[in-house]
């Protein structure tokens, strides 16, 4: 699913300068699920902003609210009434959520109240890792259901390089946890699977135009478009 | 002469300009805190009745709101007390490793963590919220605790959100909570609170 993280609260207030009515709107799908942007979250950040303006004089309005996934026009339409009574929208569903709110809204003010990061999964209670780079153009099957573009570091198509030692990773991530090296992963589970020859296959570059790199995508599924 | 009677005049403005700035700054005297309790009803909330059956004294500043456990406290019931104005707020749960849920007491101090980072956040003193451990039988610790926190709240001073009058923090909550609330008093027709179970000899539990 997508997971999000919450901007610092200082960037967040700051996006209310200027406005006395705010509304926080979450959504109640994967940011939901993800603890960082469903209705409770809202709520919460609804409640820190009037504590805030609150405590600093200010006439501020704030207010909650949640769409059921804001990345449909359908149930932006259950919101539509009180979105229309704020001029400013703190949106905290994800990067599609706060386009779809800005686009069907427009030109109301719509702003991002988190960082949208990955496509993850739950790997325990409240701990998310990063599965899938939404590439375009799948080759897990190739690779132990591994995916090498979005866990090997380097996203090698023909791992692993030399950088891979016991297991791990020669890149370390930001919070200094070190990393599993993702083609010593796929070498281990290609063994278990008798498949180990696919390790010596090689894989030609990747084309990278059915990604990101080939600009904005659309998908049409002709069969199911409204008659 | 002139010069003494300019540097008087100037010492005199000036202390005026001070006693003015004292006058505005926000004064701990006199203030009464308003603080809500979050009780849980196996520990904390005995442990109160206890002290009232012990004829403890602690201070009518705290307001109890009854759970079944503070597992059941949520991190917007702490904002909202807060935003609702109350100066402090606490929970008092189960003695760690205790916990009639065996493990409420837990995510509650967890919750209030998260809400002292989130206090910090907004710029509010993180020690107006506070997690107690205490069991039933800790009465005199109840009594103690209620004292204690009260006495930080007021060198604290008041909530920066406060409204200057008719405010009642603990009311906002409790609508706020709607049933993860328990009521004060049992109802008032003659059903038990608790439905009586008969066990029949040799049934099996």
């Amino acid at each position: 699913m997508i997971t999000a993280e919450r901007k610092p609260f200082d960037e967040i207030y700051a996006m209310t300068e200027g406005h006395d009515e705010v509304l926080v709107a979450g959504c109640d799908t994967c940011v939901a699920i993800c603890l960082t942007g469903g209705e409770k979250e809202a709520e919460i950040l609804a409640s820190e902003i009037s504590i805030k303006a609150k405590s600093e004089g200010r006439e501020l309005k704030v207010e909650h609210t949640a769409a059921i996934r804001q990345c449909e026009w359908e149930y932006l339409d259950m919101i539509a009434d009180k979105v229309g009574e704020f001029p400013l929208v703190l949106s905290m569903g994800c990067g599609i959520g706060i386009q779809s709110m800005a686009e069907k809204f427009s030109p109301k003010l719509v702003m991002p109240a988190v960082n949208t990061n990955m496509l993850g999964m739950p790997q325990e209670h409240a701990v998310w890792l990063e599965r899938c780079a939404a590439c375009g153009e799948c080759v897990i099957g190739e690779t132990a259901g591994i995916c090498p573009v979005v866990r090997c570091s380097k996203s090698l198509m023909n791992g692993p390089c030399g950088g891979s030692h016991a297991g791990l990773c020669e890149v370390v991530g930001p919070d200094q946890e070190e990393t599993e090296c993702a083609w010593a992963l796929i070498w281990e589970r290609l063994k278990a699977q008798g498949r180990e020859d696919l390790m010596f296959a090689n894989r030609p570059p990747k084309d990278w135009s059915k990604s990101s790199s080939g600009g904005p995508r659309k998908m049409v599924r002709e069969e199911a478009k409204p008659i | 002469m002139a010069d003494d009677a300019d540097r008087t005049k100037l010492t005199v403005d000036a202390l005026s300009a001070v006693a003015t700035a004292v006058e505005v700054l926000p004064t701990n005297e006199g203030f009464e805190p308003e603080i809500i309790v979050f009780a849980c009803h196996y520990c904390a909330y005995a442990a109160a009745d206890l002290a009232g059956s012990m004829r403890l004294q602690y201070p009518t500043n705290i307001r109890m709101i009854k759970l079944p456990c503070t597992g059941k406290l949520e991190v917007i019931h702490l904002l909202k007390a807060l935003e609702a104005g109350a100066d402090g707020v606490y929970a008092a749960g189960c003695l760690e490793g205790q916990c009639h849920y065996l493990e409420g007491n837990l995510w509650a101090r967890k919750r209030m963590g998260h809400v002292k980072t989130l206090l910090e956040e907004v710029g509010m003193d993180p020690r107006r919220v506070e997690m107690f451990n205490m069991s039933s039988a800790m009465g005199p610790l109840f009594a103690q605790t209620a004292r204690d926190f009260t006495e930080r709240i007021r060198n604290l001073g008041p909530n920066p959100v406060r409204p200057r009058d008719g405010f009642e923090p603990a009311e906002v909550v409790r609508a706020q909570m709607g049933d993860a609330a328990l009521p004060e008093a049992p109802p008032d027709d003659d059903t038990p609170a608790v439905t009586p179970v008969t066990v029949e000899e040799g049934s099996k539990r």
